[in-house]
């Protein structure tokens, strides 16, 4: 391993990390007599200075990754990159939000908690060893922990970061768990290798242990993407952060954490790819054969993950009245649609096209909505669906955008979410359309179909049921801007599905 | 130039989403003028398009890595579909000249509305047909909920679920199409050349078919639409039976059949007798549609019920007329569709306009006491024209469909001819009784609904509302007198695609 390598590899990292020391020193250091609405602006914007230099340095670091003893560490290119890069905007939407909010006096260290989570996501997101795995994802759960409890003069947040906290750190032991019988099983901590011992050793009779391994890292990643049953963290959490921090939890936190699992399965399916004749073997005449390897074991733990996220977040988001609980069950559905995508892996790059054209306008959407709630909370203290009674008398472009985000998240076409529902479905029965995926995305499609119920009981309040109070509700200009320039998005995209789905491609080298 | 439709549409949708609020009359100008330019369009492309079979408008590449294009084409189908829309639209601004509740708003949802409607009739590609069809529930939702009546919440939220539910069936059927044919190009043409495999279309023909059929009040998934005309205001209700509905009708032609045209072989054995294959299944759903629509409007006391359950009734002629699968039922099904959405229109426009924004009641009871006949006879006469055109008398665009109907279904099978024959028996009591009791009963209110002082005058017949009764009544009996205006257009059409996709 080179280090001057290592450092050119790492250069997104390092840039974000510096403006997180930049905004803290200037916070601290130089800004300790301004005022609040300043100090809040300046950090947000060096914030934003640092992931764009991140993203540029991102542009400039295309090669071939880092290894170890000829190992693979952090991956470069292809998902990875597209991953990066969403990763760095989204974060960049949220530190805009977060000019518009009061909730905290600590402008400097949230900024630098944001960047350093984020920096976090950029290593889980190209990681391919297990301990740079981990590392990643505690650098990115400790930032979120710490921003869920940011609004210190509310018990809610509190008691939101407890709750998360408690959750994340049993989960991270277990993943760890798992990750250490994945390293005895094979000897190596990096990825690949695992799969390929995995295989040889399931051959001689190892499999139950690496079952058992599967399932715990299921249960770890499960909870980073709030897969059912492994979701209970996530409405209290999303109803207690700060919105800039549930948004960026909602967006950037998930975007990582798909691309981790991405990196899992084409591990996994690659490996396959190449001995796919030898899966099964009859070691003698008259046993039945044996299935080696992992693959089908843990596609058939992600359908499990992936139908119960769907039924359950779907079904449990009718009932209820606080619309950050909703976007929180709403967000279970969803990861429920992109693990089927990951259930149904295949070698091919669409398949990894669609879950991250997924992923990444599903996280711009919920920054959107969060940034509409946080602007309706705000004005009225609540985030009770009957907050939203008239808003289209009381703010009608906060209306407009609304409507469009949640008919979005619906998956109404021409808007985004609808293509990116479409192109995993199609990507699933692009790979095997046999009843078991055909059963599943009908599941899904149904599923999509409940979800207009409640996203439709926001949007009945906002602009059917008549208003309580007609009062306007202002919203910060630079919230306001983010959140048009969201919803253009969404329409824009929804129409031209080829503009984003030609820039998830140009990433990957051209064959 | 058909294409503009769509873009005009939208075009004035947004408009009016930006206009400043408070100018209702600026809205209600705006709107009639996008309305009728797109009646103009609709007009000019059906003239330019007689005698021609289908012609391409555009052809892009819109999403190239699945092979979804851009696809706007046009046939006599469409053609004729196209210009129903564009009358349903003059007809339904002129109709809601009275809403001064939010205006521009209005007209923004309804011309979303219009515009995904355009925009279906127009495309000729799998995935974009679907794209508009979607694009028209949203604004169905919101006029119901926002400027309707009678548990205007509910019946909005029932028709958003049922359209939801129905479109989610579709999108089923066609991702398992498209993974199924394996086909790099998702056009109809192409598909319907493709030959998908029998087998498979055997189960996913009545998926597709039946979620479009859900959009055409097809019994027993019809329970949206009687509640959700009646919630709906006056425009809303004129465009769902006018034209929505057609929306899954043309569905079931040009998606359902054109693409799975084995979906209705026979099965190989029969249920109970005589349902051998999907075909009779659909041709029995339609049949108790039509009766069972009949017999429930005969049985109402809310005047809009009776057009509401009468749109049930009627719409089951249209999926009887399609699962005939010959050249007379299919092109009587077609102009069943337009002669449905023009007298509908006209009916939805007498009783909820006219009718009920001066009396304030739909009651049937309440209406006979009122003695309409002698205090609105604008009313009362046209009600008796639409009304006669509803039975299906000769001389209005009604008869000539039902009759197309009637000969294929019984070149097809002679027993669905007998129950659809039931229904249209049922039809003229139902609009009978209804015609009877709002306008012409004699019955003399009690003495303490009798006003001491006299009936308090109505107020005088408004100009849109001559306008729009003379704009349907008129169609109705140019395409009535003179049916071959629209039948020279369909029938090549229909040839063509019983033919299976060729030109």
């Amino acid at each position: 391993m080179n280090y001057a390598n290592l450092f050119l590899v790492t250069l997104p990292e390092t840039a974000l990390e510096v403006a997180a020391l930049l905004a803290l020193v200037m916070d601290l250091g130089f800004l300790r007599k301004a005022a609040l609405k300043m100090r809040v602006a300046v950090a947000a914007l060096l914030g934003v200075a640092g992931c764009g230099a991140a993203l540029w340095t991102l542009q400039c670091t295309a090669g071939a990754g880092i290894s170890f003893n000829g190992d693979l560490l952090l991956a470069q290119g292809g998902f990875t990159a597209v991953a990066q890069a969403g990763i760095l905007v989204l974060t960049i939407l949220t530190l805009l939000l977060f000019i518009g909010s009061t909730f905290t006096r600590h402008a400097g260290e949230y900024v630098a908690v944001v960047l350093m989570a984020a920096a976090g996501g950029l290593i889980v997101a190209s990681a391919q060893d297990l301990l740079v795995i981990f590392i990643g994802l505690e650098l990115l759960s400790l930032g979120l922990y710490i921003l869920t409890a940011f609004a210190k003069s509310s018990g809610k947040s509190a008691e939101a970061a407890m709750k998360y906290y408690l959750f994340g750190g049993m989960s991270a032991a277990f993943l760890l768990f798992g990750f250490s019988y994945l390293y005895g099983i094979s000897g190596s901590t990096n990825l690949h290798k695992i799969l390929l011992e995995s295989f040889y050793s399931s051959a001689s009779g190892g499999v139950p242990l690496l079952y058992v391994a599967l399932v715990l890292i299921a249960a770890g990643l499960g909870f980073k993407v709030a897969a059912v049953p492994f979701h209970l963290w996530a409405p209290d959490t999303y109803e207690g952060a700060p919105a800039p921090a549930a948004a960026f939890i909602a967006s950037v936190s998930k975007v990582a954490s798909f691309a981790l699992l991405i990196s899992i399965s084409t591990a996994a399916i690659h490996l396959f790819d190449g001995v796919r004749e030898m899966r099964f073997v009859a070691f003698t005449l008259g046993t039945p054969p044996k299935y080696l390897g992992l693959w089908i074991p843990w596609s058939l733990i992600l359908t499990v993950l992936s139908a119960a996220s769907m039924v359950v977040g779907n079904l449990a988001a009718l009932a209820q009245i606080s619309v950050r609980r909703l976007l929180a069950y709403s967000a279970i559905a969803h990861a429920g649609y992109i693990l089927l995508g990951l259930a149904f892996f295949s070698h091919s790059n669409s398949c990894a096209n669609a879950i991250i054209y997924y992923i990444l306008t599903y996280g711009l959407t919920t920054i959107g909505a969060f940034g509409v709630v946080s602007v309706v909370e705000h004005a009225i203290g609540s985030d009770r669906l009957d907050s939203f009674l008239g808003l289209h008398k009381r703010n009608p472009l906060l209306a407009a955008v609304l409507l469009i985000l949640f008919l979005s998240l619906a998956g109404i076409p021409p808007l985004v979410g609808f293509w990116a529902k479409f192109n995993i479905f199609a990507a699933v029965l692009g790979v095997s359309a046999g009843p078991v995926p055909f059963a599943l995305v009908a599941l899904a499609v149904a599923m999509s179909a409940v979800s207009l119920y409640y996203y439709l009981q926001v949007l009945k309040r906002a602009y059917v049921m008549p208003a309580v109070d007609e009062s306007p509700i202002k919203a910060h200009p630079v919230t306001m801007v983010v959140l048009l320039a969201i919803a253009a998005a969404v329409v824009v995209l929804g129409c031209f599905p080829a503009l984003l789905q030609g820039w998830i491609a140009s990433f990957y080298p051209s064959m | 130039m058909l294409a503009w439709t769509i873009y005009l549409s939208f075009a004035g949708a947004l408009l009016q989403a930006v206009l400043p609020k408070g100018k209702a009359g600026l809205a209600r100008w705006l709107a009639l003028a996008f309305a009728v330019a797109g009646l103009a369009l609709a007009v000019a492309g059906f003239a330019a398009g007689m005698g021609q079979n289908r012609v391409i408008i555009i052809d892009a590449p819109w999403v190239p890595v699945m092979g979804i294009h851009y696809l706007l084409a046009a046939d006599g189908i469409s053609r004729v579909l196209v210009l129903l829309t564009g009358l349903a639209a003059v007809a339904g601004v002129l109709f809601s000249w009275n809403i001064e509740l939010r205006t521009n708003e209005f007209f923004a949802f309804y011309f979303a509305l219009i515009g995904g409607v355009y925009g279906v009739f127009l495309s000729f590609d799998l995935f974009l047909l679907f794209v508009f069809y979607e694009i028209a529930i949203v604004p169905k939702y919101f006029l119901i909920a926002i400027w309707g009546s009678t548990r205007r919440e509910y019946g909005a939220m029932k028709l958003a679920l049922y359209s939801f539910v129905g479109s989610a069936m579709v999108l089923i059927g066609l991702l398992a199409a498209y993974a199924t044919s394996g086909s790099h190009s998702t056009s109809l043409i192409d598909l319907a050349h493709a030959g998908l495999p029998v087998s498979f279309q055997m189960w996913c023909f009545p998926l597709v078919f039946t979620g479009f059929a859900i959009l055409a009040g097809m019994w027993p998934f019809h329970t949206w639409a009687p509640t959700g005309h009646v919630a709906a205001p006056t425009a809303a209700s004129m465009l769902l039976a006018g034209v929505v509905m057609k929306l899954g009708a043309y569905g079931c032609l040009r998606v359902g059949i054109w693409l799975f045209p084995h979906g209705l072989d026979p099965w190989g054995f029969t249920l109970l007798g005589f349902i051998g294959s999907w075909r009779d299944l659909f041709a029995l759903l339609a049949v108790i549609g039509i009766v069972y629509g009949a017999l429930v409007a005969l049985a109402q006391t809310d005047f809009k019920f009776v057009i509401g359950y009468s749109s049930v009734s009627h719409m089951g002629f249209v999926l009887l007329g399609l699962v005939t699968l010959n050249q007379i039922g299919v092109t009587g099904a077609v102009m069943q569709m337009f002669s449905h959405g023009i007298i509908a229109g006209l009916l939805f426009a007498i009783v909820g306009r006219v009718v009920y924004e001066r009396t304030h009641t739909r009651q049937l009871a309440e209406l006979e006491t009122m003695h309409l006949a002698k205090r609105l006879p604008f009313a009362a006469w046209a009600f008796v024209i639409a009304g006669m055109a509803s039975m299906g008398l000769p001389g209005f665009s009604g008869f000539v469909a039902e009759l197309q109907v009637l000969v294929g279904a019984w070149v097809a099978r002679p027993w669905w001819t007998v129950g659809a024959g039931i229904g249209i028996v049922i039809g003229v009591a139902y609009t009978w009784r209804a015609l009877q009791k709002a306008f012409f009963s004699d019955r003399l209110p009690t003495p303490d609904e009798h006003p001491k002082t006299g009936w308090p005058p109505f107020a005088a017949i408004t100009w849109p509302e001559y306008a729009g009764v003379a704009l349907l009544t008129g169609v109705s009996l140019l395409v009535g007198l003179y049916p071959r205006i629209l039948l020279d257009t369909i029938e090549p059409a229909v040839k063509a695609l019983l033919a299976g996709g060729g030109q």
